[in-house]
């Protein structure tokens, strides 16, 4: 994404990150839960420098027809970036990496929506990225879940998204923009806390066999981390500031 | 989609199967189905293939020619890789733009083999950041039978070791090609895609196209010659435990040394 290279350092020798982290921290999270007034639910995340819209309608009739599923309701998925949101201005038409990135996210709140209760409806789930960060797909799926749950649809668990990977022969949580560009490795992983079951996992970059597993590992703490933000997220939108 | 008498009975017969430990085609559970490979299969391309995975067949060829690199990335080569599901391979397929799941297919497979770093793109460069070498891969399914991850990625992966790269020089911003001469591809390691299947809590490799359609979730772990691993993608409508993600590794690993072994042949024909 036509990034200049700069003679960064990933890692210092005291472990501290290029943007001032240690290794095992995530950067800011916040989501704010209800922020649209036509959606059924919604809500808007700042990770890091990403800053990212969800909203959901439904369960609704599905148009077209054909789409409709008899024995249970189906989930769509938009990931779209606005052309402001990176450096050099973006098609707004989707890529193929948008495509791609849509087709993930759905199938990662799929097994967390009880779609089975909404046979021939469609529940739509539209993400905007205003401003696009190392990371972006994770933070949009934590506010597409938020939205979820925002729009009162029956669901088994919170989704939980967040990214690990390898920088400097390191492990780390929660890649940035940077560690993206020039670090070897990027997982993002997705996690259903209470039920125990990762719904989305790609990786890029070479790991052996133990820092696979250390990465997973790492990487699922970040997605605890990231729950515990969300649930204070739709505690505010019902509970208002009482809520701890 | 629409789920018909004959696919549920075909998902029932699958899924009590598996319970006893045993598949449709009487395959073990992390076995593959027989791979077959033919190189050279398309003259006209500088690499080409022909690979079988059971009844799954793919047809790769690789054109190579010089090209201008990328804006932020001059001092490498071009690398791109393509799948496409061709109307003929199956009768839902149909012409026209590609649906979600052909580009998820053409960029898995594509990931696989540029993470693991196969070709060494820093010496495809003929005059750094004016003009580099080209290696396109287009992978063409033509007949269907389940798991096009792994069959589009062997057929990749062959394309490329059969591959003879023309040599070229570069002289005050005129490429020209040297006739007659040819050189191998800088390859630095061969990636092998592993994908696994999961239905109920059973992991099975390479599933056929009737095992396909009663999936819970798919993995595709591509790993390298270290036996380490540089690409993965999750898919499907249900998730993984960590437990699980940990057993798919160690498969994709083990299984991954066997079909490394059979496209080594390939690189020495």
């Amino acid at each position: 994404m036509g990034v200049k290279k700069t003679d960064i350092v990933l890692l210092d020798e005291n472990g501290i990150r290029c943007d001032g982290r240690k290794i095992n921290e995530p950067r800011r999270i916040m989501i704010k839960a209800g922020v649209l007034k036509n959606a059924n639910g919604s809500a808007y995340i700042e990770f890091g420098e990403n800053k990212i819209l969800a909203g959901v309608f439904g369960p609704r009739d599905v148009h077209p027809k054909h789409l409709a599923n008899t024995d249970r309701g189906i989930i769509r998925c938009r990931y779209h970036m606005q052309p402001f949101s990176v450096g050099e201005r973006k098609n707004p038409a989707p890529s193929r990496r948008e495509i791609e990135i849509s087709k993930v996210i759905k199938e990662a709140l799929e097994p967390a929506v009880m779609l089975e209760n909404f046979p021939r409806t469609v529940v739509d789930v539209f993400i905007e990225i205003l401003q696009a960060d190392g990371g972006s797909r994770c933070a949009a799926l934590d506010a597409a879940a938020v939205a979820l749950a925002d729009a009162g649809i029956p669901m088994r668990d919170m989704v939980s998204a967040c990214a690990a990977g390898k920088v400097a022969d390191t492990i780390v949580l929660d890649i940035n923009n940077e560690e993206d560009q020039e670090g070897q490795a990027d997982m993002p992983v997705a996690y259903m806390p209470n039920l125990g079951k990762v719904t989305l996992i790609q990786l890029d970059g070479v790991l052996t066999p133990q820092e696979y597993e250390k990465c997973v590992n790492t990487a699922l703490e970040g997605c605890k981390l990231v729950y515990e933000v969300q649930k204070k997220a739709l505690k505010e939108k019902f509970f208002g500031d009482d809520a701890q | 989609m629409n789920v018909t008498i004959i696919d549920d009975l075909k998902k029932k017969k699958i899924t009590a199967l598996l319970k006893e430990g045993q598949r449709v085609d009487g395959r073990a559970l992390d076995e593959p189905r027989q791979l077959v490979i033919d190189t050279g299969v398309i003259p006209k391309a500088e690499g080409s293939a022909r690979v079988r995975l059971g009844d799954t067949e793919v047809v790769c060829g690789v054109k190579v020619q010089p090209d201008k690199p990328f804006p932020d990335l001059g001092d490498r080569g071009i690398f791109i890789c393509t799948a496409e599901i061709l109307p003929l391979a199956d009768p839902t397929a149909e012409p026209g733009p590609p649906g979600e799941e052909v580009i998820e297919l053409a960029r898995v497979v594509d990931r696989g083999i540029r993470e693991s770093g196969m070709v060494d793109l820093k010496q495809l460069v003929l005059e750094k950041d004016k003009s580099v070498i080209g290696i396109f891969i287009d992978n063409s399914v033509t007949d269907y039978d389940g798991n096009l991850f792994d069959a589009c990625s062997y057929a990749s992966v062959a394309s490329v070791l059969s591959c003879k790269l023309p040599k070229y020089n570069y002289n005050e911003g005129t490429v020209t090609k040297v006739e007659g001469e040819f050189t191998a591809p800088p390859i630095t390691t061969i990636p092998v895609s592993v994908t696994m299947g999961k239905i109920g809590d059973h992991i099975i490799v390479d599933p056929t196209a009737d095992e396909w359609a009663c999936l819970d979730s798919r993995i595709t772990i591509t790993t390298n010659d270290a036996g380490n691993i540089c690409a993965i993608q999750k898919g499907g409508h249900d998730g993984f435990t960590p437990e699980q993600l940990m057993q798919c590794s160690k498969i994709s690993i083990a299984t991954g040394a066997k079909i490394r072994d059979i496209l080594k042949k390939v690189g020495r024909s």
